[in-house]
């Protein structure tokens, strides 16, 4: 559905994407992976015909993305990250103007919005501008999808939103899936990667990695321990002293670290560390996660 | 001490009740998380607690300073720091710094001396001609928070500071409050991120106006018989009837 071949773009001094090439397939959820400034947005824009990239290819349903904006235009649902609908207008009044630019109606597509929209359908007559985060964020969500479109773009639907709104946008994108659209997703928070069929980890415009999240994890080159002790903070500057521990990084209520094995086993590693005074130490090997796996792919480029 | 004192704080917008009845104490040097839904009621509690906004009723301390009747006192001893930094990308980092002291009173003889120190505490002192838009957005981030403490508040209110920012910069963030902890500074926080609600020594969660839970994050997950913050979360927020979804 979506063929990106050697795509760069670049502003002013700042190569925003370098040789970006993947595809994505009908009816696939694609997630790109990657902290602002990535090149995620450049590469959104790119694709839904707003902006050039300056080489390289992009054809969307065999569509070009240069030649053939007009069918493209037709054809996708683009959410931009910052809210841009019409904030003097109501929800309703929105998603009929939406439905009259691609020449339809709100009835013809209702199937597909329904559970989105029936949310937000009680307030049909408020303002836009009036409605909280979650709210506006669902009307973007059923305008981007009025003109049943076969590949919707979502840029970072997800930020500066609560974690439980969050599962749930995730849930209404699974049922687009189910009707055969074609998402192509992008966010900074690395958990929903495994939401997603396939991700590209992206990061300074580079793809580091392409593949389904469960087979980024099963790359990772190295074992992955959790570390925990009494004291936190202390356990963490005490293991980053050790040469033969080659990462530490705080995650949440425990440490994740990777060890030179060659050097050192985790028994020893435990038994210096209560050495030095710390209590109850547990150190386990776990899976590595999505942002596991991310630092591990940054900490190489340095 | 205290550096929060809340008392049945409440405001009210019409006929809609936005915090309802708050009552919780922060204590100096203390890391605090501050979660909740979209819509729960925190921008609105948070911009009472800086002296933004009137309590309809209750009452509150923030640095020893009424939120009602001393608001101009209590905007003087507090940092603040949103995820839109409010940093002026025009200007240079040295420059930024200079206009942050000026705002926050720091004493004009005062202020090299300041300067130097933070662009050394932040292994700046290469970047202090460079201009803010040119640096990465971790960097950005890291100087939006120094700044926010330049006078030495007692206590500093971080409203979702890591949206955004890679992986390894967050974390390089929390080293950072970490630090200003350490220094005696409080440290106010709200966060979409729940494994960032691990590294608060106590964390609250408002639901539909009200303080459904306040503990340690090893108590939450106890006592909602769950495996990581996430879930406590999750238990929680679900209840809510009203807002934002």
């Amino acid at each position: 559905m979506i063929e990106i071949v050697g795509v760069c773009k670049k502003y002013s001094k700042v190569q925003a994407l370098q040789d970006i090439s993947f595809s994505v397939e009908k009816g696939e959820i694609f997630g790109l992976i990657g902290p602002d400034g990535a090149g995620k947005t450049t590469l959104f824009r790119i694709l839904t015909t707003l902006i050039l990239a300056d080489s390289g290819t992009a054809r969307l349903n065999g569509w070009d993305v240069v030649k053939d904006y007009r069918p493209i235009r037709d054809n996708v649902g683009y959410m931009p990250g910052r809210f841009s609908l019409y904030q003097n207008m109501t929800i309703e009044e929105n998603l009929e103007f939406f439905a009259t630019l691609f020449h339809t109606t709100l009835a013809e597509n209702y199937n597909l919005i329904r559970d989105i929209y029936s949310q937000i359908e009680p307030f049909k007559n408020r303002r836009a501008g009036k409605l909280s985060g979650g709210m506006k964020q669902k009307l973007a969500l059923s305008c981007a999808l009025i003109h049943r479109p076969l590949v919707l773009f979502l840029d970072e639907p997800t930020t500066g939103i609560d974690p439980v709104s969050r599962k749930e946008l995730w849930a209404m994108l699974r049922g687009l899936k189910s009707q055969g659209i074609t998402i192509l997703v992008s966010t900074p928070y690395m958990d929903e990667a495994m939401l997603c069929d396939r991700i590209a980890l992206i990061q300074k415009g580079k793809i580091m990695q392409i593949d389904t999240p469960q087979g980024i994890i099963e790359k990772f080159p190295q074992k992955v321990f959790a570390a925990k002790a009494d004291r936190m903070s202390r356990l963490l500057s005490d293991l980053r002293a050790y040469k033969s521990v080659k990462s530490c990084h705080t995650f949440g209520d425990c440490h994740h670290i990777t060890i030179d094995n060659v050097q050192l086993t985790i028994d020893n590693l435990v038994g210096t560390l209560i050495e030095k005074g710390h209590k109850n130490v547990t150190i386990n090997e776990i899976s590595p996660t999505i942002e596991d796996c991310f630092m591990g792919l940054t900490d190489g480029q340095k | 001490m205290a550096v929060i004192k809340v008392k049945n704080l409440t405001k009210v917008f019409g006929a809609f009740t936005a915090v309802d009845n708050i009552s919780f104490e922060v204590a100096r040097g203390e890391i605090f998380g501050f979660l909740g839904a979209n819509g729960a009621g925190k921008t609105t509690a948070m911009r009472m607690l800086c002296g933004l906004s009137q309590p309809t009723s209750g009452s509150g301390t923030v640095a020893g300073f009424d939120i009602s009747k001393n608001s101009e006192e209590v905007k003087k001893h507090i940092g603040y720091m949103s995820q839109k930094f409010a940093l002026y990308e025009d200007l240079k980092v040295w420059e930024n710094m200079r206009l942050y002291a000026g705002i926050y009173g720091v004493p004009h003889r005062e202020i090299p001396t300041v300067i130097d120190k933070m662009l050394a505490s932040l292994g700046f002192e290469s970047e202090k001609n460079t201009f803010v838009k040119e640096l990465p957005l971790g960097w950005k981030q890291k100087l939006a928070f120094a700044v926010s403490i330049i006078h030495r508040p007692e206590i500093v209110f971080l409203d979702e500071p890591t949206g955004g920012v890679d992986p390894a910069a967050r974390r390089q963030f929390w080293e950072q409050i970490y630090k200003a902890a350490e220094d005696n500074i409080t440290v106010f926080v709200t966060t979409h991120y729940m494994d960032e609600a691990e590294y608060c020594n106590r964390v609250s969660i408002m639901v539909d106006g009200k303080i459904e839970a306040l503990d340690t994050p090893a108590n939450l997950k106890k006592q909602f018989s769950a495996n990581s913050m996430d879930e406590v979360f999750t238990k929680l927020a679900r209840k809510a009837n009203r807002g934002d979804s």
